[in-house]
């Protein structure tokens, strides 16, 4: 009895924060949606569901589609490079794993603005790489490869690779050895091994960091906003316009809600692929 | 626990610092652009009246809207927000009177800047500058002289990738609307729309949307012609003097940037004497040598130095002159359908 | 086996690759804040010019002291509270709801976050200031710290606790002599981890942060330093910035050795 009342005392205080700071903040937002926006801004408490018809005009919705789009070419680059990086990093002797990963993770812990700030010192028409690229006679004319996509991609693979590498060497990590020889002993290639059996057994590390960067690629708000030079519009930045140029936070609530619900339906998603992916090859686990 | 107590004081303690500032007695928090003002100015006005004077920093006048809605002004004394956004902040009841009696020097404006048509005889806010939008180009990068606002629209192909329009929804579509021949503050859809497809067909040959920074993108190099207001343009006429400022012949807006006192103010008679001291013909004066714009201050334009007037051209110009371009005005409900139109215009590919 | 070699081979020159795009963009920063010419990108000399700069910038200055006051606060607060939280899951059964819970601080979009905080505040007409900076950045510092504390728990064997309340330690001496020690390492590490999160943390702050200089953050004003025209000093507040971020995380997985693939 008293070791419940201790687990709930011990809960309750950051509980309660979360609830009331997080929770709550949320399901105003929830609530904003459905009213509308007062003449010049703020909230006009008129039931509505416009907002949300509003959110899946063609010109919305393109949006969330580009969104997507960027987020799926920034998982998919983050995942080809991150993985042989992460099968390399367990290649390596035990003693050294540890520090090749913290040297990874060094820079996801650093300051996002200013690690974005350095693609736009390195990309722009007068910056390093052109400058480089010229010098050393490989081009003619710089290349435009800042305040587009490309610039903005790259600043999100760049932004999330060390959690992918992460996710990816903690599946490789605990891959039972044994298999893989086992696979050797029967006379399987080095290539085919990796391919039929510890690429499928890794896969849901995988998922885990593709999910990951897709997740918060799509709702990204800083990378568009300081790479792509105002012509790349994504979730993010729209959320941002509604509720600071548009004035109209109604608005802006819907959007964020329907992000949220892609969201979640994507995690859904990934968690009942994991689960059925772990079911199903459950006996090829130590 | 120790642990509780501490991080109680410590919340206290955050609190307190947030709050106190607010408090402290003789004191105003005005939020302006970077650069907008000259650096010693808060100094100065503390030497001069004992008013201590917080400078709080926006970069575009959306944001600083979105705070003083947001939190109904509280916090600010002085707002510098341009004309469509005073008028804004008057309908919503947040920008307070401005009593005449106590801003003595507004005698010192142009008769022209006590009937500008957002606030005639400047009833609510104060007109700090003010100039007009045109296009800003190295003439050594760009061939001829750029004399139409098409020339941005529908760039030559030499300048393809090296234009940049200003971001903000009102300026970006003034120029389409001008190159179409309409008002400024048009709100017809039909021509909206117009207008948008215009912009989205220009974005192809866009380098960047940019507000802030595209004088030292003139200057490195990276773009040879950009969207911009005169007084910014000056800066980057004082870095390279390849760089010109022209106004297109369709006309441009003639827009004002104003204080205004909130009324959520504490300390409104120091906003006031803020604003009074702003005007003079001394401050002025090295307000318009500091940030090289155009300031409706009449005693101060006329005692400035005549040399930069040959440095920067658009200085020169009269306020009778200014007088005949349109000028910004709040859209009202039309707003929405700017926004939207921009939203378009910034997402196409 | 020659294709095996070959492919070790081409692995790890991939992971060298992976490190120099991981580092090259920060190094560049680093050195360029060291050159007279500040920005573009000709080297003309080694000067310290642009750290003298920002050492006499008082509105920077300012900022970081904001900055700190946040972190320091934001991080106790979370520490405790994570750490109380940490106990109470890692001990009884999980439930799905309370992972939910503690799962969504870091998938909901920081900028809706934001803007949820903002309207709460609203509703509420709370004042900003420094304050609600610190209220919401607890927000997402909890989970981390929840995190970490909890990956430490797993590998606690608990049967001790146990004893020690057999042999007629009470709870809280229990707590303080026995799981306190074991654990601290780990609240050690999230609070690093936390503190710097909150250093580094822009857009919850910019939205919830309130008027004036009083209320801004570093992280604000980096942001505006960007959007505002490169001015030379933001290579040396950037390098200053990065290498305190890499001692905290670096201070923070040596205090917490070992525990880098279990989280």
């Amino acid at each position: 009895m008293t070791k419940r009342l201790g687990q709930i005392l011990l809960i309750l205080p950051a509980a309660g924060w979360l609830t009331v700071f997080m929770i709550v903040p949320c399901l105003i937002v929830f609530f904003f949606s459905f009213f509308e926006r007062g003449t010049y801004g703020g909230i006009d408490y008129t039931f509505t569901l416009d907002n949300f018809a509003r959110a899946g005009e063609p010109v919305y919705r393109s949006i969330f589609l580009g969104s997507a789009r960027i987020a799926a070419m920034a998982t998919v680059i983050a995942v080809v490079v991150a993985y042989p990086a992460a099968y390399a990093i367990s290649l390596a002797p035990r003693h050294r794993q540890t520090r090749y990963l913290l040297l990874v993770m060094l820079p996801f812990w650093s300051n996002y603005l200013i690690r974005t700030y350095a693609w736009i010192v390195l990309l722009n028409r007068e910056g390093l790489i052109n400058k480089a690229l010229m010098g050393s006679g490989l081009i003619g004319e710089p290349l435009h490869i800042l305040y587009n996509e490309f610039a903005v991609v790259t600043g999100l693979v760049y932004n999330y690779l060390p959690f992918v590498i992460l996710a990816i060497y903690a599946s490789l990590q605990r891959l039972n050895p044994e298999i893989r020889e086992a696979s050797e002993d029967l006379g399987a290639p080095a290539w085919m091994t990796f391919l039929r059996v510890t690429l499928p057994l890794t896969l849901p590390g995988v998922a885990a960091g593709a999910v990951f960067v897709f997740v918060l690629s799509i709702g990204n708000f800083v990378t568009p906003d300081l790479l792509g030079g105002g012509r790349i519009v994504m979730v993010g930045n729209l959320v941002y316009d509604q509720f600071l140029s548009a004035r109209d936070w109604p608005f802006g609530a819907a959007l964020s809600l329907a992000l949220i619900f892609i969201m979640m339906v994507l995690l859904f998603l990934q968690a009942v692929a994991v689960n059925r992916a772990q079911q199903a090859k459950g006996s090829t686990h130590a | 626990m120790k642990r509780i107590g501490i991080y109680a004081a410590v919340v206290a303690l955050a609190a307190g610092l947030g709050l106190g500032a607010a408090m402290a007695e003789g004191k105003i928090v005005i939020s302006n652009w970077d650069g907008y003002m000259p650096k010693d100015l808060p100094e100065k006005f503390k030497q001069a009246t004992g008013i201590e004077v917080e400078v709080a920093l926006h970069a575009t006048n959306e944001e600083i809207m979105g705070k003083v809605v947001a939190g109904k002004g509280r916090g600010y004394d002085v707002l510098f927000v341009s004309s469509p956004f005073a008028e804004v902040l008057h309908k919503l009841g947040l920008s307070a009177t401005i009593d005449h009696a106590k801003v003595p020097n507004l005698a010192n404006l142009y008769s022209e800047a006590n009937t500008l048509a957002y606030d005639p005889g400047n009833t609510f806010s104060v007109p700090y500058a003010w100039g007009t939008t045109g296009l800003c180009y190295r003439s050594d990068l760009v061939e001829g002289t750029p004399s139409s606002w098409n020339d941005l629209l529908e760039p030559a192909d030499s300048l393809k990738g090296k234009i940049t329009m200003l971001a903000t929804d009102r300026w970006l579509m003034a120029a389409g609307m001008l190159a179409r021949g309409y008002s400024v503050n048009e709100t017809d859809q039909g021509r909206i729309d117009e207008v948008k497809a215009l912009l989205i067909d220009t974005k192809k040959s866009l380098l960047a949307y940019d507000d802030t920074t595209f004088y030292s993108k003139l200057v490195s190099g990276e773009a040879s012609l950009v969207h911009a207001w005169d007084g910014w343009c000056n800066y980057g006429i004082g870095e390279n003097d390849k760089i010109k400022y022209v106004i297109p012949k369709e006309g441009t807006d003639l827009w004002v940037d104003t204080m205004v006192v909130t009324t959520a103010s504490e300390n409104k008679d120091a906003a006031l004497k803020f604003i009074d001291y702003v005007l003079s013909a001394e401050t002025g004066k090295w307000v318009a040598e500091n940030i090289l714009y155009k300031v409706p201050n009449k005693a101060a334009m006329d005692a400035l130095d005549k040399t930069l007037f040959e440095t920067y051209p658009n200085l020169a110009m009269a306020p009778a002159d200014m007088m005949k371009q349109e000028q910004l005005r709040d859209l009202g409900d039309a707003q929405k359908a700017y926004t939207k139109a921009v939203t378009e215009i910034t997402a196409s590919n | 086996m020659p294709d095996r070699r070959t492919a070790n081979v081409l692995l790890a020159a991939h992971l060298r690759l992976t490190y120099v795009f991981l580092y090259g963009p920060i190094v560049v920063l680093m050195v360029l804040s060291f050159n007279r010419a500040g920005m573009p990108t000709t080297w003309t000399g080694f000067s310290l010019e642009w750290y003298a700069v920002l050492a006499r910038s008082p509105d920077i200055l300012s900022a970081a002291v904001n900055t700190l006051i946040v972190a320091v606060a934001s991080t106790i607060i979370a520490t405790v509270l994570g750490t109380l939280l940490a106990l109470g899951v890692e001990r009884g059964r999980s439930s799905g709801l309370l992972d939910a819970l503690l799962f969504a601080p870091m998938i909901i979009p920081d900028i809706v976050l934001a803007i949820a905080l903002l309207s709460f505040y609203t509703l509420l007409d709370l004042t900003l200031g420094l304050h609600s900076i610190i209220l919401s950045h607890v927000v997402f510092n909890i989970a981390f710290v929840c995190a970490v504390v909890r990956t430490r728990l797993k590998h606690f064997d608990h049967s001790i606790v146990e004893a020690s309340i057999d042999l007629g330690a009470g709870l809280f001496t229990t707590f303080r002599r026995i799981t306190l020690p074991v654990i601290f390492p780990g609240v050690l590490a999230g609070a690093l981890l936390a503190f710097t999160l909150s250093f580094d943390e822009f857009i919850i702050a910019f939205f919830t942060a309130g008027a004036g200089s009083s209320s801004t953050t570093l992280p604000m004003r980096i942001y505006s330093m960007i959007r505002f025209g490169v001015t030379p000093e933001i290579n040396a507040m950037a390098t200053i910035i990065m290498l305190v971020s890499f001692t905290l995380v670096f201070l923070s997985q040596r205090i917490n050795r070992g525990t880098i693939a279990g989280g």
